[in-house]
């Protein structure tokens, strides 16, 4: 076994990072903890909507939205990235609606052709134009956040405002929350009863779309840490973890920020343990916080449950 | 409110269809102020369908539906709803509190948030189905009856003039069945429209003053003394012979 896990060592797991390089060490805890949050918040609408899939759609599908606004830009610029990805999401969902409702294949069925197209589509472009696109495959896959202190840095004169990938990704959380707090209302009877929403005047297909805008614009923020394959994770389980340990929205969306700070520190050091990918190390830890909340949830929990079920065999016994 | 001189609805020539295929044919109708319409029909009559056209949740291909003498859109917070129950997932993260407070939203208009007065009519609401002990209950933990209950207070919450309930005797207790049909009367009494789809054909003649057969086309619409008899019940339900026995055999049961 010591062969195969490098030993821990406190010291230079959890202190060293933070002597050495704070400041590089911020950065990537911090757009670990931006990335959770900011998928757990859009994420945790999708779980309740029941359209968990269509994240993972998204995720994949805005590939080929990237490489082709790449592509007609030239540049990794913000604006360029967010249109090809937000046009690439909005067409994934249309496409989707479309096929269901024009062939009768089922909306998984319909889900599962049109991502797995796009994001082909996206493989390929990628590998075609390799030497004009700036993208690596990996990081497009698998994300690479440790590399966040390397970015090109956002200025506003000689104040230094941090990476520009970590200040993209603090605005997006920044504009989430404050869209939330406005439609928070229109954004719960949409999700819980489409049917009384309507009957209420509130169009759903608006928020419906909407989400689906800031799914995208969250998505490809984060690609670059996570990449596109591991942010689904980033959009489930806070709100699934959540779900264990309370039965409130306005908590479960709150609990998101905790989580997504356990996420990304708990994940960074892991990974600087095992020198491992990062982003990788921050779904393990999610599963993991999952496990425990799933074992020991007061009221779900599988110990709760096995309490309960033991209680009524003894009074049916003494009874 | 000023008495309206326009009826509060009005159906004309309405046509829905789903997937290019027909499922609700030329349905002319006028509800009367406080009338309390049964809208019956055999399973995929297009009960559910009508009521929901009606409100614009389904599209309509043809035809017109007119509340109050508006279109829908302009008459929006005139309108109460109570879905299936089964339309919703009972296991989402909100209380019973929270469910009626959305009868709410259409009043609120686009930003505001729910306030004290809003609050006030939520609790008020809950105690006229008696459930203001379970307001702070999350809604997974509720028995079919209660679950009824909190859909009822919320169209209550909507304060409306004309509501639409789909099916709420469907699988609820006798206690609840008896406080559904005391509020029926308190609306109709205090001059409110409602329309319910209802499948229960034995029970449909005692809850209701009118009577929509439905199956696909509208067949018979009125008064249920005149429109609830063997001929038109045949021309809805077909061969279905077991309720219409059912039916025949509740009727000698009460003429004797």
């Amino acid at each position: 076994m010591n062969g195969f896990i490098p030993a821990f060592d406190f010291q230079t797991v959890f202190v060293e990072p933070w002597q050495w390089d704070p400041v590089g060490t911020a950065w990537i805890v911090g757009m670990g903890f931006l990335v959770s949050a900011a998928c757990g918040l859009v994420g945790t609408f999708l779980v309740f909507r029941r359209m968990a899939l269509v994240g993972d759609a998204i995720s994949h599908s805005i590939l080929p939205g990237i490489v082709i606004a790449f592509l007609i830009s030239g540049s990794r610029g913000v604006l360029p990235m967010m249109a090809g990805a937000v046009a690439a999401g909005l067409v994934t969902v249309a496409l989707i609606e479309a096929i269901h409702r024009g062939s009768r294949v089922k909306p998984d069925a319909a889900l599962g052709i049109v991502f797995s197209t796009l994001f082909a589509l996206g493989v390929i472009l990628l590998a075609l134009f390799a030497d004009k696109v700036d993208l690596d495959p990996d990081c497009v896959l698998y994300g690479e956040i440790g590399l966040m202190p390397l970015m090109q840095e956002a200025r506003i004169g000689s104040v230094s405002l941090g990476p520009w990938p970590v200040l993209q990704m603090g605005i997006v959380f920044l504009v989430l929350v404050a869209l939330l707090f406005l439609f928070y209302k229109q954004l719960l009877v949409t999700s819980f009863d489409p049917a009384l929403a309507r009957s209420l005047g509130i169009r759903a297909s608006v928020y419906h779309y909407g989400l689906m805008f800031c799914l995208s614009v969250t998505v490809v923020s984060s690609f670059e840490a996570v990449g596109v394959i591991l942010v689904i994770a980033m959009l489930i389980f806070p709100a699934v973890t959540g779900t264990m340990l309370t039965d409130r929205l306005p908590l479960i969306l709150g609990l998101t920020l905790p989580l997504g700070a356990m996420y990304s520190l708990l994940g960074f050091h892991l990974a600087l343990w095992l020198d491992t990918s990062i982003a990788g190390a921050m779904v393990v830890v999610a599963g993991a916080l999952f496990g425990v909340a799933w074992i020991f949830s007061p009221r779900k929990g599988l110990l709760a449950l096995a309490l309960a079920r033991r209680r009524i065999q003894h009074e049916a016994a003494t009874a | 409110m000023s008495p309206d001189a326009a009826p509060p609805l009005e159906v004309h020539d309405l046509t829905v269809a789903y997937h290019k295929r027909p499922v609700l044919y030329g349905i002319d109708m006028v509800a009367p102020a406080g009338a309390l319409i049964g809208v019956v029909g055999p399973n995929g009559a297009g009960k559910s369908t009508l009521i929901k056209a009606i409100m614009g949740v389904v599209p309509i291909s043809g035809g017109w539906v007119k509340l109050f003498g508006k279109p829908f859109r302009q008459a929006v917070n005139r309108v109460g709803y109570v879905p299936q129950r089964e339309s919703v997932d009972w296991d989402f993260p909100v209380s019973v509190f929270d469910v009626v407070m959305m009868g709410r939203y259409g009043r609120l208009g686009l930003f505001k948030r729910p306030g004290k007065a809003d609050r006030d009519i939520v609790r008020d609401c809950l105690d006229k189905v008696k459930m203001l002990p379970y307001a702070g209950r999350q809604i997974s933990n509720l028995s079919g009856g209660q679950q009824q209950r909190v859909f009822l207070a919320r169209a209550l919450a909507q304060e409306s003039d004309l509501y639409f309930m789909d099916e709420p005797f469907a699988g609820v207790d006798a206690a609840t069945e008896a406080a559904i049909i005391e509020l029926l009367t308190e609306l109709k009494a205090r001059g409110k429209t409602i329309l319910v789809v209802h499948h229960d054909l034995p029970t449909a003649q005692k809850y209701f003053d009118r009577i929509l057969m439905l199956n696909m086309r509208l067949v018979a619409y009125g008064p249920t003394e005149e429109v609830f008899n063997m001929e038109n019940l045949q021309k809805a339900y077909g061969g279905r012979l077991n309720i219409l026995t059912e039916v025949a055999e509740r009727e000698k049961a009460v003429a004797e």
